[in-house]
């Protein structure tokens, strides 16, 4: 990362609810990152966090109803997402900023070709006629790893196994050569093995290309192999956000460096417990007064309860949510 | 959405009224329940609207009246006198439905209960038992499901229709073929119960509680009735809900083709028989009976409809 | 996909011998045909027993559903009463096409009767299903579309209206708008009763022009609930998640809609339609007395009034081969249209 050039991606204060008949759901709340050309920026945090939400809300993605996205920006290109109609919309997706799911054997159509399905966006965005758009396929099936393409584009999904139809998925979203690749866990579904081939696909190709990534997973173990920044997501917030080296050694926020005490290590010692955090997320059903991680926390003052922390700088490109210094215990 | 970025800091200080939704998305989902429970709500007051009507409309007008015939006045539209016209012998209508309403709706009643009766016999030991037995009553139910309902009924009607002597029930008379309606619907139509019984048994029979039932030796009979049983109320009920709908129909299609329940015994169905011939000269001889039969299927469905919904564990968005 | 479709065969064959075995026991006991020999009586109690003996009715039941079913021209019977057979058998059995000789139409084959009627309901049914395959898809869709809107509401008011009517009620009522009352106001109308016109001819016109009322009447109430259930299956089908791959691909929204969606949604009306088939005939049977279409149904009713047992047992059982030979291709077309039972 050398010159400051300017952000592919700046997302700003993005808000988003859903309308439920049980109360309205408070998934995203305010939260704001950028991504530059070329790099890859792992969002990370438990389930229910507001990662997929906010990347769907990005690509304006959200049912609505129940969805709403209430607020924030998000600028692509001197153009701001969130404002554009759904036919401005369509010409983005696939093309520009595309986004991979993460379970294969259901984000497939299970009754057309992968075939069709990856053609269909060459012929969308590029005009291509059919046979240019199925000889593209198969030079793309060939850099997931998929030889044999031509034999292939007239299988269907059910005919492959997890692992490559998530290449298949990988082909698709690549075909149009977009400037912004979204991946949503999109190993979390599959095998161990397997999640380290779809990693090192990405890496390979993304550098290929110089297509810039966001990563969203709940693992750090897979962000620690391909991310160059991190953010971390609690409960609608962003709670931290660093360069990758400078999270896993300095993790500033309480509860990433729980996460990160909660992870197996091969060099920790057999006999020792694995760390978990302790309690649940808050419902998200109400917006939460102070800081929504309060009462998992081990380091809250009392400031912590009354008011919810705003990201401050704590390093070069280190951002955290909190109102205490958890190397010393005094408050910030 | 608006156009300002929210400050997080904000966020959390928001009152209440600016955090409202707009009353649109939160309304229609909560009125989009309402509505559904609604017609089901709707379903259920008209169908006791139309048993009152029946049952009720009886204390008003005499069985006597109803039957009376006046032929001088055959053939009349409705006027305040006769408010549903007269029919082809000058009896009035509006009577004729009150009566013809009980009729349809007690064969519907116990129709339903006789189809289920069995249905839910075969199921549960298709069900419970399995192996062979299973087979061979399913493949039964199976035939059974393939040949049309209409064509069993008319044959059945065909044949058993006169046989029965009429009966002399609470001081009034009915024609024997009201048994006999109700007993063939009743036979016709117990499949679908039955196969939905099975399911349930094939389900619920690898639970714990049975097998505790077993261990403890607890006898066949009283393990269905008593353990099984009680566990799938929810699918008997609506089907059985819903087959009432089915068996007055049934009864109107059988009847209408004259082969239902025969004077001087009267009912929705057949006062319809013959109905073709005064098309133009007397729409009111069809049109009433059949707006009742229309009613009261519609109130069914809708009440079914919502049982359904309350009763799926499943919880089906849609 | 060869042995599915063999399985499938297969499962068809015991069925129809039960059902056979159903509806020969149903028969058998439905009246003693010999007793009012299609409409006229016998009397003298020798031309009785000689009947029984010629049809058959003397023996016991299994005997007769022997008989019935591979005829007995492979053996003699006793015409004369003797107690001695002698004379050969002249029946086929069933499956070898023979279901007997009509007792109405004396001395014609039973499925030369029907055959001068069946396509007649083939039309009905035809026509009906076409209109409700296609009719239900497009309101189906639009609904699902349009969920919670006005018009979806009002739409699943109609559907359940309309599938709660009886047929005969749909019938009049539209005989009574389009018959009764456009030729009041004026308007042309259309006719009410039979094939075509006899002053005119049988000619495709008239076909045409008196099939409408007749096949509208059939197809409202499935119309009515196929629209209700592919609404549901779209709504299913939308929230999936290759619809959202589909959507984050920049699809157009046709394309998403009407490719992506209907493709699955429209899958399992194909089954839908097969367990149809017994109401739709039922539908028929109605519909061809009101508006007297010389059909099939129409057939049956005039028959089983006339206790011409061989005719009724011959429709009853065409109508149950057809009803599971069309199951079986409708389970045979699903299976090859979903592409994870093709391709296995």
């Amino acid at each position: 990362m050398d010159v400051i050039a300017k952000p592919l991606l700046e997302v700003s204060n993005l808000v988003t609810r859903f309308h439920t008949p049980e109360g309205t759901v408070y998934a995203v709340n305010g939260i704001s990152f950028e991504v530059r050309e070329g790099e890859t920026l792992a969002v990370v945090g438990e389930s229910g966090c507001g990662k997929s939400v906010s990347m769907l809300s990005i690509l304006k993605l959200i049912p609505s109803p129940p969805g709403e996205i209430a607020g924030g920006t998000a600028m692509y290109h001197d153009q701001d997402l969130l404002k554009k109609t759904e036919i401005e919309m369509e010409a983005i997706r696939g093309k520009e900023i595309s986004m991979i799911f993460q379970d294969p054997m259901t984000s497939l159509n299970p009754v057309l070709t992968i075939g069709r399905q990856i053609t269909e966006s060459l012929r969308t965005h590029t005009g291509m006629d059919q046979k240019t758009a199925e000889r593209r396929a198969v030079e793309l099936l060939n850099m997931v790893g998929i030889s044999d393409g031509l034999l292939h584009l007239g299988d269907y999904p059910h005919q492959f196994s997890g692992g490559m139809r998530q290449r298949v998925m990988i082909a698709m979203t690549l075909a149009c050569n977009p400037n912004l690749l979204i991946a949503d866990e999109p190993t979390t579904a599959l095998d161990v093995t397997i999640q380290a081939q779809i990693v090192e696909l990405v890496t390979k190709i993304r550098k290929q290309v110089g297509m810039a990534v966001i990563w969203i997973t709940h693992d750090l173990g897979v962000v620690a192999g391909i991310a160059d920044r991190v953010i971390v997501m609690y409960a609608g917030y962003i709670v931290e956000e660093a360069d990758v080296d400078a999270l896993y050694e300095n993790p500033l926020h309480p509860y990433t460096s729980a996460l990160l005490g909660a992870l197996p290590r091969v060099d920790r010692r057999r006999d020792r417990r694995l760390k978990s955090i302790a309690g649940a997320p808050p419902s998200l059903l109400m917006e939460p007064k102070g800081c929504p991680f309060v009462r998992r926390c081990e380091y809250t003052i009392e400031r912590c309860t009354v008011e919810n922390p705003s990201l401050t700088a704590v390093g070069p490109s280190h951002t955290i949510a909190c109102w205490v210094n958890i190397r010393t215990g005094a408050s910030r | 959405m608006s156009g300002k970025p929210i400050p997080e800091k904000v966020i959390a200080m928001l009152t209440a009224d600016e955090l409202e939704t707009p009353p649109l998305s939160l309304g229609q989902l909560t009125w989009r329940r309402f509505r559904r429970h609604k017609m089901a709500l709707t379903g259920g007051v008209v169908l006791i609207m139309l048993v009152l009507y029946a049952f009720g409309g009886a204390l008003f007008l005499s069985e006597k009246y109803a039957n009376y015939n006046d032929t001088q006045l055959r053939l009349a539209g409705p006027t305040l006198a006769h408010p549903f016209g007269t029919d082809s012998i000058g009896r009035d209508i509006l009577a004729r439905t009150i009566y013809g309403g009980q009729i349809s709706l007690l064969i519907g009643l116990f129709a339903v209960t006789i189809e289920t009766g069995l249905g839910i016999l075969i199921g549960a030991i298709a069900g419970y038992f399995g192996g062979l037995v299973d087979n061979l009553l399913m493949r039964f139910t199976e035939a059974m499901l393939n040949i049309p309902e209409i064509f069993l009924l008319i044959v059945m009607a065909k044949f058993f229709g006169g046989k029965l002597p009429e009966l002399h029930v609470l001081g009034r008379v009915y024609s024997g073929s009201l048994i006999v309606i109700i007993v063939i619907i009743g036979l016709t139509s117990w499949m679908y119960l039955a196969r939905i019984v099975r399911a349930e048994f094939l389900s619920l029979k690898a639970n714990e509680f049975v097998l505790a039932a077993r261990a403890t030796g607890t006898s066949n009979t009283e393990i269905i009735f008593r353990h099984i049983l009680p566990n799938s109320i929810a699918p008997i009920v609506v089907t059985a809900t819903l087959g009432v709908a089915n068996a007055i129909l049934a009864e109107a299609y059988i009847s209408f083709l004259g082969l239902g329940v025969q004077p001087p015994t009267a009912t929705w169905g057949n006062m319809l028989d013959g109905a073709n011939q005064y098309l133009e000269s007397a729409p009111w001889l069809w049109f009433f009976p059949g707006l009742l039969i229309l009613l009261t299927v519609l109130s069914i469905n809708y009440l079914g409809d919502g049982l359904r919904d309350a009763l799926d564990p499943r919880g089906r968005a849609i | 996909m060869t042995r599915y479709i063999i399985r499938r065969l297969l499962q068809g064959i015991p069925l129809l011998f039960i059902i056979s075995l159903v509806l020969f026991v149903l028969m058998m006991n439905m009246g003693d045909p010999v007793a009012s020999m299609g409409g006229r009586r016998v009397t003298r109690s020798s031309d009785y027993q000689r009947l029984k003996r010629q049809l058959g009715l003397d023996k016991p039941i299994y005997t007769q559903y022997l008989y019935w079913l591979v005829g007995n021209d492979w053996t003699k019977v006793d015409m004369d009463g003797d107690g001695g057979a002698e004379t050969p058998g002249i029946r086929h059995g069933v499956l070898r096409g023979d279901f007997g000789t009509s007792l109405v139409n004396r001395g014609t084959p039973v499925l030369q009767v029907i055959s001068e009627r069946l396509p007649n309901t083939l039309i009905l049914m035809g026509a009906s299903e076409i209109i409700i395959i296609l009719g239900s898809l497009l309101v189906g869709v639009y609904s699902a579309l349009r969920q919670y809107s006005r018009m979806d509401n009002l739409i699943t008011t109609i559907s359940f209206i309309g599938y709660s009517m009886p047929i005969f009620f749909i019938a009049l009522i539209l005989m009574t708008i389009f018959a009764v009352l456009f030729k009041r106001w004026g308007l042309p109308y259309l006719p009410t009763v039979g094939m075509f016109d006899p002053q005119v001819g049988k000619t495709i016109g008239q076909v045409l022009l008196h099939m409408i009322l007749p096949v509208l009447s059939m197809s409202i109430i499935s119309f009515a609930s196929y629209s209700r259930y592919i609404r549901s299956t779209m709504l299913e089908v939308l929230g999936q998640d290759y619809i959202r791959t589909a959507r984050s691909k920049g699809l157009p929204s046709r394309t998403v809609v009407y490719v992506h969606a209907l493709k699955n949604a429209s899958l399992p009306i194909v089954t839908v339609v097969g367990l149809d088939l017994p109401l739709l005939l039922g539908g028929a049977v109605v519909t061809e007395r009101i508006f007297a279409w010389p059909g099939m149904g129409r057939l049956f009713l005039d028959y089983v009034g006339r206790s011409d047992t061989p005719v009724v047992m011959g429709i009853l059982m065409l109508i149950a081969v057809a009803v599971v030979v069309f199951q079986i291709i409708t389970d045979i077309v699903y299976a090859w249209l979903d592409p994870r039972i093709r391709y296995n």
